[in-house]
């Protein structure tokens, strides 16, 4: 069965540690990942914004890309969610509508494939740390991904679960919202950030990159020093360890 | 320009005066955490929660699939109960219609329970153009009448407000200085109303459902002022819009689970008010004379229109605003329109079907699908903001720069050649503006970004220049798979394509 890894535009030019990170736990269950060259971004900027006619051609390289893989598996439920979005993408166009079908068919987040598919709760993982975890608003109500990172994180020695207050609010990304509603973004991730504080947790994990990027850069900005990671990395990381 | 229809300014602006207005943050957090507080412990509570939602889903859905049929019956069976029935295909009309009513039975004063289709007409303003005074008999929307704005709020109209604010308004009208204590509060406002609904010519109300059955117009209200204001005037005028029809009594109780617990966290409503014509000979009270005015206005464009039908369906609860973490923060104002809050949004443009002038309203959203999550007749409107961002795109009227940049995104995500150039351009590039692996500089597109944020800087390596050397690390020790994993991939790859089982798409 071929599984292959859709890394994500984000994960591929800023955050590569993700993408290694779920590629070395994986190996660990002796399911080799396939890297197919020619994907570039799952047109979510594009389509989010309206500018559907240029989603679909970022989204083409997705399509190509996965043509032939059984699994398509991602360190992100919201460009997950974006190819969940691709029969909607394409609906007048009879050729992309099946390909758009099937690729949604077997596309899955991350924690989704890991404990759905494969049947893992436990990867074995020492974390001995103080750890909050948000669930990024696509991923958790698009995708309906919300057991399977507690149950990993359940599972991961000495770490320490801090529930996060009003966890299921937006931390303000939306993607190009960030830029063009620039005031309420802030206003946004800076109650998020603040919710984090409160917590005293070490480390904060989550499941988009995308997400972590904004909640990151507001503690980076009021000089915090919280640890933001993927919860692939926490769980590589406390492998390693163990 | 707090409190008025658009305002001349954009969402942008209007979003920029809420945010530094502290009383208006914090009152709106604190009662909209409250209310949605109330909602999840009255969804839990109930049990069921997500089978219900889903009736009154297909209760809508069937209604407003059969909108016309369900009018006809309704209209039929209210003018066999005595009711006058008049439909309004235009707000003006609906405007003109109320007016020619208060004119004939020489109205000075109308008392109004709360109706937002009434807020839509600015019906208000109308009335008082013919020297009729129009009083509001809801508490929230009596204190927003005093301040001389509109609502904030579906079902909280001075969610804006704290206690303080609203004591300095009340203790102006009352003409000496009144404790910022509610019960004091709401006492004054209750006693000063008395007088109100003894005088008043006309009884105007909204409508929460009309039973199509038995042609019956059933009011939810927590204040009973809706009761004095159906029982005291010797005329009502009912307003409604038209989506507001549910077929009987029966799904009325479907309605009647959903629409407290959403709105409030309450299990029922204190008064359910079911009002079937006007008074008959037996009754003891009760207007002789009772108008039913049907409100198109705009409603009927959605019909027959696969992305935005379901509009129709809204019950009018307010729980997507209480859910939005932007309403949270900007209030209902700064949506500039009559409804606020992630149904504003959507229906704001809908019903006007002028995308350009409501230009930025649906960029006020992080599309998070809390409003969805909320909502108990399971309206997309996360899905719906985007497709009014593309009709907006596809009708020509895209902002230029974005326009501009959507093509470079399309050109350069398109082509995994141009990808991988773009991103070694911009790794020569950032060498100028990182410090510390971060980017501070505020100008251009990172100007808004970096007002709140460090933004990160490009990885010295993509995954993918990395990829070669990660593979071949994997693959010197590589593990034999588990034989059940290995089974559970092919079964889960099985299912899928039977189309059972396999992966939740967070449906329902």
């Amino acid at each position: 069965m071929k599984v292959s890894l859709f890394i994500t535009c984000l994960s591929d030019a800023v955050y590569p540690r993700v993408g290694e990170a779920m590629v070395r736990l994986l190996a660990r269950y002796g399911v080799r990942l396939d890297f197919p060259q020619v994907q570039t971004c799952c047109g979510q900027p594009a389509f989010n914004s309206g500018y559907w006619k240029e989603a679909r051609e970022s989204a083409a390289t997705i399509l190509k890309a996965f043509a032939d893989s059984d699994f398509v598996i991602s360190p992100s439920g919201s460009c997950t969610g974006m190819i969940h979005h691709y029969p909607k993408l394409f609906e007048n166009d009879p050729e992309w509508l099946p390909k758009a079908q099937e690729l949604q068919r077997k596309s899955y987040e991350f924690t989704q494939f890991l404990v759905q598919v494969l049947g893992v709760k436990d990867v074995g993982a020492v974390f001995p740390h103080k750890v909050t975890y948000h669930p990024s608003c696509h991923g958790s109500r698009l995708l309906g991904v919300k057991d399977e990172p507690l149950e990993l994180m359940r599972h991961v020695r000495g770490l320490e679960l801090v529930p996060l207050p009003f966890a299921e609010d937006c931390c303000g990304f939306g993607g190009t919202f960030a830029v063009k509603m620039a005031d309420i973004s802030g206003a946004m991730v800076t109650e998020k950030a603040d919710h984090v504080r409160e917590t005293e947790a070490e480390v904060l994990v989550g499941l988009d990159m995308a997400c972590l990027m904004n909640i990151a850069g507001n503690l980076r900005y009021r000089g915090d020093k919280v640890k933001v990671l993927h919860l692939a990395e926490l769980l590589e990381e406390g492998v390693k360890r163990a | 320009m707090s409190g008025t229809d658009k305002g001349g300014t954009t969402v942008k602006e209007r979003a920029g005066l809420a945010l530094n207005d502290e009383f208006l943050r914090k009152a709106v957090k604190f009662t909209t955490e409250r209310l949605r507080n109330g909602k999840k412990a009255a969804a839990e509570q109930h049990g069921n929660w997500d089978e219900w939602r889903e009736r009154g889903r297909q209760i809508r859905l069937h209604t407003i699939a059969h909108l016309d049929y369900y009018l006809n019956l309704f209209a039929d069976n209210a003018r066999k109960n005595g009711v006058h029935v008049h439909f309004a295909e235009t707000g003006e009309e609906a405007v003109r219609i109320s007016l020619e009513i208060a004119r004939r039975v020489r109205a000075k004063t109308v008392v109004k329970s709360k109706s937002m289709v009434t807020e839509e007409l600015h019906l208000n303003h109308a009335l008082d153009s013919i020297g009729v005074e129009a009083i509001e008999t809801d508490l929230g929307e009596y204190i927003i009448q005093l301040a001389g704005e509109t609502p904030s709020h579906i079902i909280i109209p001075a969610i804006h407000k704290n206690r303080y604010q609203i004591a300095d308004l009340l203790s102006a009208e009352a003409g000496e200085t009144l404790p910022p204590d509610t019960t004091v509060l709401a006492g004054f406002v209750r006693k000063k109303l008395r007088e109100k609904f003894l005088e008043a010519d006309i009884g105007m109300t909204g409508c929460n459902f009309a039973i199509a059955e038995t042609g019956s117009m059933v009011l939810f209200e927590n204040e009973g002022n809706a009761r004095m204001v159906t029982t005291v005037p010797k005329t009502q005028i009912t307003l409604m819009g038209m989506e507001r029809i549910i077929p009987s009594w029966a799904d009325l109780e479907v309605m009647a689970t959903l629409l407290p617990r959403s709105a409030t966290g309450q299990k029922l409503t204190v008064y359910m008010s079911g009002i079937t014509g006007p008074k008959r000979v037996a009754d003891g009270d009760g207007p002789e004379e009772m108008h039913i005015i049907i409100v198109d206005n705009g409603r009927s464009l959605q019909l027959g229109d696969p992305e935005f039908q379901e509009l129709l369906n809204c019950i009018r609860c307010g729980a997507c605003l209480n859910a939005c973490p932007v309403y949270r923060h900007i209030g209902g104002h700064a949506y500039g329109g009559t409804y606020s809050g992630p149904i504003g949004a959507v229906l704001t443009p809908a019903l006007k079907k002028n995308v350009a002038e409501w230009d930025d309203i649906a960029n006020a959203s992080s599309l998070c699908g809390a409003c969805y999550e909320a909502c108990p007749v399971k309206i997309p409107l996360h899905e719906m903001l985007i497709y009014l961002r593309r009709r907006k795109v596809e009708a020509g009227r895209g902002n230029a720069l974005e326009t501009a940049g959507m093509k470079g995104f399309a050109a350069v995500m398109g082509n995994v050649k141009r990808y991988r150039t773009a991103l070694k351009l911009g790794r020569i590039g950032q060498k100028l503006v990182v410090r510390e692996g971060g980017i501070r500089l505020k100008v251009g597109p990172l100007k808004g970004w970096n007002a709140y944020r460090v933004a990160p800087s490009l990885a010295k390596e993509t995954f993918r220049e990395r990829w070669a050397t990660l593979e071949q690390e994997i693959r010197s020790d590589l593990r034999e798979m588990d034989p059940t994993m290995k089974e559970r991939m092919e079964r889960a790859a099985r299912e899928r394509e039977n189309g059972k089982g396999g992966h939740s798409h967070g449906e329902g």
